[in-house]
This record gives structure tokens, sequence and C-alpha cells, in this order.
């Protein structure tokens, strides 16, 4: 098992710069998962340490050695696409045992290696079927069946969830967990649903335009963002910024604006508020409420509440935050986090 | 009339219309192969005649003045050894095209494509006094050569079209699991365009089969392909309509027939996997 260190990391396509010099370390074990929203060059990074996309300028390391100009057969990594991208002309034994054969590895030992990832995926009962016949799900497990034969050093996945339908997508989500646990080996995971993301990781990759916005916990990201591109990017429905004209009870510079979760927003009077909006929309879920306001200078907000508030519609309605930390501050210019 | 009565009218205007036209294609052949069954006379009687007393005399003649059955052979050696010869620079050509592609790709396709539109003619001396130097005039290595040179762009673009359909990530998982090129080309591409180099094959034979042009001018008795027979027959000795009629069947019955048995897998390589 090992880790990746990528240093200073660039990709072109002709004068195009796609990737602007990414940093990264990711330990042994570690679950990564690069988020962002799409053309952000997560799946370019993920490639590019699978070996599949030429690096222009930079090194990505696994364990201790560069592989930059190493084949993608001999980084010690397995790769599952999102496509599946089975054999489709091979039977599901013969598709895990592919990568095995190529490498010349004894019969007994394949047999032994896909009877075992088999087992751990639970597919033993269609190793004889070809991936036509197969449902989505069954598919996707096959897939990650392929990249465990050949006990890779890191896994790598590339949205392996996204051609799933809800259902399936939690329960494989759930098994991708279980497989991290199990081995405990490295896996990069790319995918631009932020539920997976922070369900998953260990660490999430933010990225932005082929750069780096922020590395950390989930839990990290959620509660200190580094600005607000990921204070947006994180958190469902995504938070709400106001700037000084519409922040009352306080004041707020120029160049400053506040960040607030919709959920760590309460109801209060006007005397202890931090922002007011005429309510618009009210969205039941069940468990909870989703309501839309509009600030009297015109911002669209989202509050998350246990009830819908008992006001007719153009109503206005007072807020303030759950706690004071949950304030979050940015500055105008750069977006980034003022402490 | 409902838009349904116009509708199925027009389907019954266009069924008769594809009929007509069928039938205009396919009556010279016809024509041809009832001309095989007459005698000299009959064949040339004005007006023609449709029905008369059937004979086999035409075909007996030409087995006892030449050997069908050699220019038969030559015809199925040359068509499938050129075939062959012609995949096995394809593939591989294909291959580095579809999935490596380049700036210049198409390029150099259309170019390679292009020297179709030369009319052979141009290239006649030069070819035939290389094969007069080499000594493989009236050879059939010269026309597997030859076919497998000039059937070779149009493989090469059917090939290409087929290949690019082949998911990229597919043959990306194979590169993962350590596959080298040549297995990648005969255990993944292959197998997956497994249809699409079948039919290219077959629409190829049959274009070999009918090449006239190169067998006529570099090949004689030994070598001659069923073409050069049927050319044979025109010239020396002025227009014998029925024998002529009952060589270019004999010439035309073996593809027809491979034609017609293979009918789905040519529609689809005609079609260069275009409809999918």
């Amino acid at each position: 098992m090992a880790g990746v260190t990528i240093r200073d990391l660039r990709k072109a396509y002709g004068a195009t710069e796609v990737m602007h010099g990414v940093d990264l370390d990711i330990k042994d074990g570690e679950f990564v998962v690069f988020v962002g929203p799409s053309g952000c060059g997560k799946s370019t990074l993920l490639r590019m340490i699978a070996g599949l996309e030429d690096i222009t300028s930079g090194t990505v390391s696994i364990g201790d050695d560069v592989v930059n100009e190493v084949a993608p057969s001999k980084r010690g990594v397995a790769m599952v696409f999102q496509t599946y991208a089975l054999y489709p002309h091979m039977t599901v034994f013969q598709n895990l045992a592919f990568g095995l054969k190529q490498a010349k590895t004894p019969q007994d030992e394949i047999n032994r290696r896909v009877n075992a990832a088999a087992d751990v995926l639970q597919i033993t009962d269609y190793l004889e079927r070809s991936p036509r016949n197969l449902s989505g799900g069954q598919r996707q497990r096959v897939a990650i069946g392929r990249a465990i034969v050949r006990d890779p050093e890191v896994f790598l996945f590339d949205e392996p969830l996204s051609n799933l339908d809800a259902a399936l997508r939690v329960q494989t989500r759930l098994e991708i967990a279980r497989l991290h646990e199990r081995l405990q080996s490295t896996m990069i995971y790319v995918t631009h649903d932020q539920v997976e993301a922070m369900t998953l990781a260990d660490k999430i990759v933010v990225l932005r335009a082929g750069k780096v916005e922020q590395v950390g916990s989930p839990i990290e990201l959620y509660e200190r963002p580094a600005n607000s591109f990921v204070a947006q990017f994180i958190g469902s429905p995504k938070m709400n910024f106001f700037d000084g004209n519409d922040v009352i009870n306080r004041t707020v510079d120029d160049a400053q604006f506040v960040g607030l979760r919709p959920e760590h927003m309460v109801v209060s009077d006007a005397a202890n508020a931090i922002v007011s909006g005429k309510l618009e929309l009210v969205e039941n879920l069940g468990e909870y409420v989703l309501v839309h306001l509009v600030s009297p200078h015109g911002v669209e907000f989202i509050v998350k509440l246990e009830t819908a508030p008992a006001v007719p519609k153009g109503e206005m309605i007072y807020f303030a935050p759950e706690k004071v930390e949950r304030l979050h501050m940015f500055d105008r210019v750069s977006g980034l986090r003022l402490v | 009339m409902t838009d349904k009565q116009i509708s199925d009218i027009k389907n019954r205007i266009a069924v008769i219309a594809a009929w007509i036209v069928a039938c205009l294609f396919f009556f010279p052949i016809f024509w041809m192969v009832l001309t095989s069954f007459k005698t000299e006379l009959q064949a040339i009687s004005v007006p023609p005649k449709l029905f008369f007393k059937p004979t086999l005399e035409n075909f007996a003649l030409i087995q006892e003045r030449t050997d069908y059955t050699k220019f038969a052979w030559n015809s199925i050696v040359t068509s499938v050894g050129g075939t062959g010869l012609a995949l096995i620079i394809a593939i591989p050509a294909a291959y580095a095209m579809a999935f490596n592609s380049g700036r210049w790709t198409k390029d150099i396709l259309m170019w390679m494509l292009s020297t179709k539109m030369l009319p052979a003619v141009g290239v006649l001396m030069p070819i035939y006094l290389l094969s007069q130097k080499f000594g493989l005039l009236d050879t059939k290595g010269v026309l597997v050569i030859i076919y497998a040179l000039i059937n070779l762009p149009i493989i090469m673009l059917i090939l290409f079209n087929y290949f690019r359909e082949i998911p990229k990530e597919i043959l990306e998982a194979s590169r993962m699991d350590g596959t080298s090129t040549f297995n990648e080309i005969t255990q993944i591409v292959m197998p997956l365009a497994w249809g699409g180099i079948a039919s290219t094959a077959l629409l190829s034979i049959v274009l070999c089969w009918n090449e006239a042009f190169w067998s006529i001018n570099l090949t004689a008795s030994d070598a001659g392909t069923l073409p050069a027979l049927v050319a044979s027959f025109s010239s020396p000795e002025g227009l014998f309509w029925a024998k002529l009629s009952a060589v270019s069947t004999l010439a035309c019955a073996p593809i027809v027939v491979f034609g017609w048995l293979c009918q789905k897998q040519l529609v689809q390589g005609l079609t260069f996997g275009a409809v999918k």
C-alpha cells in the first residue's frame, strides 16, 4: 500500500493550460474525494494519476516512486470507470481475470483471486454470465471486482455511481465505504455529488477551473470553508450570501459579505434578527421544509426549518443565526474567508 | 381522405417505384441468364424470344474450350488472398487512426481515399513493368498484391468508422490491465469489431471478384480470373451472344450466390456502421 504525492502538477492542451499547478498529499490508506463542478479538472487529475493522461509538468509519485513515465498497469493503481468499461465480449470471470492473464499469472492463482473478489462483491453466481445480461448495479460490482483482483496500492474511482439510479447509488456508496474499511487501501474518488463526497471521504479536495480551492476533512469544509466557492459548493441547499445592505442590527464593511447556511437560520424577532425576507414559497419535504424568501434588496435565499412558518405568502419574516459561530464572513474581492 | 390514407398511398407509390427500379437493374442480368440458354440464332433473333427450348450447349462448349474451374479457382484465391493481405495492413492502421487520431487523421484518410479517384490506367505502365521485372506477370501473387492495394483505402475507411464506435474507456481499461498493443488489437478491438471486419471482408471479396482491369492486363492463361475469361470470349471471334452470356453467367453466379447468403453483413458494411 502506498500514498500519493502530487507536486506542481500541470496539464496543457497546446497553449491552453487546464491544470494550474496542483499540490496534494494523499496518505496511505486514506479515502480522498475530488469534488468540483464539471470541467474543474477532477477527472483529468485522476487520469493523470492513472497514467491515462500525459503530464505536462510536475510530478506524480505513488509510494516513493515518481511514476510520470510509468505505464498505467505498472503504477500499482486500478481504476473503476463511470461507464464500467467492461469487456462486452467476455464473461464476468474473463473480465476479472483479464488483467491477471496479461500479467501471465498462473491459472490456479487467477482462479483463487477471481473467486475471492467475487465473494467479497457477491457476484459469484454471475461469473459465467456476460456483462450484457447484468443490471447496472451488478456491472458496477464487476467493474469494482476487476480493480480488486489486481490488488492495487491505490484504487481510482471516476464517478462510479453516476450511472446508477438513486436507490442503488446509496447502496453502492455504502458498499464502497465498507470495501475501504475492509481493504484499508488508498482510494481516490471523483464525483460532482457533494453528498458522496461528504459521506465517503476522509479528505475532500475541492477543485475549480484546474486549481485546488481547499483540502480538508468533510467537517472542516462544512464548518470552515476557505472561500465563498467552497462555502456554496459544500452543503445543500447551498449557503446564503448577504451583503451589508441586507444585514440588519449589525454593520458589515462594504468590502465584505456574510454567509449563512439555510439549516443554521432560525426565526427571530426584528430586534435580534440579522436578515429579513418576504415569504415566496414553501417546499414541504415532510422531514423538514425549505422556505424560499427574497430580501428587501432582492437577494433570494432559502431557510431550512422544521415546520412551515404560520404566515401568509408575501409576509416579512426575520431570521437570526442559530449560533454566532455559524456566521461566515468573506472578502468581497477575493472571496476568501475572513477569520 | 385522412392523413393515414394519404400516407398509405404514398407508401404504396414508394414501394411500386422501388420495384420498378429494382426490375430495371435486374433486367440485364435476367436477360443474360436467359440468353445463355439459347442457341446463337435464337440469341440474335428479332423480335427477341422470351419463350424457347432451353439448351445447355453453350455451357458444354465453354467447358470444352477452356478450363472454367481453373479460372474460378484463380478468382477465389486472388479475392480471398487480396482481402486477407489488405486486412492485415488495414486493421493495425485503422486502429492507430481511430484511437490515436491527430489533427491530420481525417485528411490522411481523405488522401488515401482520393487515390481511388484516379483512373487505374494511369498507373498501368509502371505496374506492368514492375510486375515484368519481378517476374510476376500472369501469377496469382501480383493480383493478390494489386487487389490488396486498390481495396486498402475503402477497407481502412470502413474499419476506421467501426473502430471509432468502440468506447474509448474499454481500451483505457485494457491499458490499466496491462495489455500490449498487439493483445489490445487481437483480444479487444477485433472481437468487438468482428461484425464490421467480417462485412468489410465480404465487401472486399466482392470487389476483388468483379475486378477486370488488372486481371485482363496482368494475367493470361495461368493466373487469369473469371472476368479475364469473359473478356477472352468477347473479342477474337466476333460477337457470339449466347456463349458470351453463358460465360458471364458462370462468372457471376458464384459471387451472386455468395452475396445473397451474406446479404445482411454486406448491407451492414456498406452503411459504414452508421445505423446502430
